[in-house]
C-alpha cells in the first residue's frame, strides 16, 4: 500500500490551446507514477477522441487491451498508446472528461505495467468510459512521458499532473 | 495559414515550463497516429454493426419460429 502521493509538476494549458504535454526530467526517486489528466480537444467534428501517449519519446513495444462502454454498446480494442478518449468539440461545452493513468515500477529494467481510465462525461445521452490495461516491454526506465491528442489541441484549461508514488516513507 | 501546432514542455526536476513549435517529426507521429485511429474507428463501427446486423437477424428467425418478440429478446440478450 503506497503511503506516499506527491505532486511532482502540473500545467494548465493556455489561451489558443496546446498540440502536445510533454513531463521531462522525471525524477527517478518513486516507486510509482500517476498522471491525472482533465481535459478536451478543440477538434470540433465529434463527441469524444483519443488521447495517445509515449514514454521517453518511444512509439514501439507498447502492448495494450482497451475495453470501453458508451452507454449502448460495450466492446474492446487494441491500440497502442491509447489512453481513451477525451471531450472533444462537438461535446458540451465547459465539461473535461477524467483521464487516470497508473504507471508501475517505472524505474524497473523489467516490463512495465500501466492502466489507463478514461471518462468522458456530456451531460447527455452520448457518454464514454474506457479502462485500458497494457506493459510497455522496454529496459529503460521512463524518463519522459508525452501527451497528444488524437486530433486537434488540448484545450485552454486542460490540466494534466504527475504524481509520484512511493512505497516507504 | 496553417495553425503552428506548440507543445508544453515541464521540466519535473526545474519545474520550469516552455510552450515550443512541434518538430517535424513530431507532426508526423501525430498524423500517423490519426491515421491509426481513423482505421481502428472504422474497424470498431463495423464490428458494431455488424454484431447489431446479427443480433437482428437472430431475432427475425426467432419470431419466424414462433418465438413471441419479448422470448426472442431475451434469448439474443
Amino acid at each position: 500500500m503506497a503511503n506516499t502521493y506527491q505532486a511532482i509538476a502540473t500545467v494548465t494549458v493556455g489561451s489558443g490551446g496546446v498540440g502536445t504535454i510533454d513531463f521531462t526530467s522525471i525524477p527517478q526517486t518513486y516507486t510509482d507514477l500517476v498522471l491525472k489528466l482533465s481535459s478536451r480537444t478543440t477538434l470540433v467534428t465529434s463527441v469524444a477522441s483519443s488521447v495517445f501517449f509515449s514514454f521517453n519519446s518511444s512509439t514501439s513495444n507498447f502492448n495494450n487491451i482497451t475495453f470501453y462502454g458508451s452507454g449502448t454498446s460495450a466492446s474492446t480494442f487494441n491500440e497502442a498508446r491509447n489512453a481513451g478518449s477525451q471531450n472533444s468539440g462537438g461535446s458540451t461545452s465547459g465539461i473535461f472528461a477524467n483521464i487516470n493513468i497508473m504507471i508501475c515500477g517505472y524505474t524497473t529494467s523489467n516490463n512495465k505495467a500501466y492502466l489507463a481510465e478514461a471518462s468522458v462525461e456530456n451531460n447527455a445521452t452520448e457518454a464514454y468510459i474506457y479502462g485500458n490495461a497494457s506493459t510497455w516491454t522496454d529496459s529503460a526506465a521512463i524518463t519522459s512521458i508525452t501527451l497528444t491528442p488524437n486530433a486537434g489541441s488540448f484545450a485552454e484549461y486542460s490540466t494534466a499532473t504527475l504524481y509520484g508514488i512511493k512505497n516507504t516513507v | 495559414m496553417s495553425e503552428t501546432l506548440t507543445k508544453i514542455v515541464i521540466n519535473c526536476e526545474t519545474g520550469e515550463q516552455q510552450v515550443l513549435p512541434l518538430t517535424v517529426e513530431e507532426i508526423a507521429q501525430r498524423e500517423a497516429d490519426a491515421a491509426a485511429f481513423a482505421v481502428a474507428e472504422a474497424e470498431r463501427i463495423a464490428a458494431a454493426e455488424a454484431a447489431a446486423a446479427a443480433k437482428a437477424s437472430g431475432i427475425a428467425k426467432l419470431l419466424a419460429l414462433g418465438l413471441t418478440e419479448a422470448e426472442a429478446n431475451a434469448l439474443v440478450k
